[in-house]
């Protein structure tokens, strides 16, 4: 299965953990980084990333399908609707 | 400290002050224990409880806006009766049930330095 979406989260955050959960839960083939897991470099790379997609740099924050649709937060219904599941 | 502070511990220390201020944990407890939990997790990682759904600089000056409970629960409390994590809520909000949260960020985006 081709990866439809990326995860940005943080291993420490509720709405994160469900989100993934979710994701999991319906078979969605993603890309998990926990960005709190990430120093130097790579975290200012991922950031540079996040901030093209959701300027407000928060979590969780899912792109899918390479930018087509953008979620901030755990909205069930929002990602129900992007994924068609 | 000679005795592990645990998730349950540190909701019954917090509860004494907080409750009274008007502060309540949510009753939603597959919600406030994992967030306990990763306030612990943060204790340990960085030396203070930063709030579990931000991501923290590392250190203290720089995050003190994020340290729990955060400069932001207050008003976001009064706008939506629960602060972004959803760790603290009001006293009407948990007479109702509640599904998936998701209020918008407050802490401005610059507050994360990279």
């Amino acid at each position: 299965m081709s990866i439809e979406c990326t995860l940005y989260a943080l291993s420490t955050c509720i709405h994160c953990r469900r989100m993934k959960v979710f994701l999991e839960d319906h078979d969605v083939a993603f890309d998990n980084i926990f960005v709190d897991k990430l120093r130097g470099d790579e975290r200012k790379e991922i950031l540079d990333k996040i901030r093209n997609y959701n300027p407000k740099l928060s979590f969780p924050t899912l792109v899918v399908k390479g930018g087509e649709c953008i979620i901030v937060g755990f909205h069930k219904d929002k990602v129900e609707e992007a994924l068609n599941l | 400290m000679s005795e592990k502070m645990t998730a349950e511990k540190l909701y019954e220390m917090l509860k004494k002050i907080q409750e009274p201020r008007g502060f309540y944990f949510n009753k939603d407890m597959s919600i406030t224990i994992p967030l306990l939990e990763s306030l612990l997790i943060n204790k340990d990682e960085y030396g203070y409880m930063a709030c579990p759904c931000r991501l923290p600089n590392g250190d203290f000056d720089k995050d003190r806006d994020i340290v729990c409970p955060c400069e932001y629960r207050d008003p976001d409390l009064e706008e939506f009766g629960t602060c972004y994590c959803g760790l603290y809520v009001t006293e009407e909000y948990n007479q109702e049930e509640h599904g998936e949260v998701a209020i918008p960020e407050r802490r401005p985006p610059e507050k994360i330095l990279v």
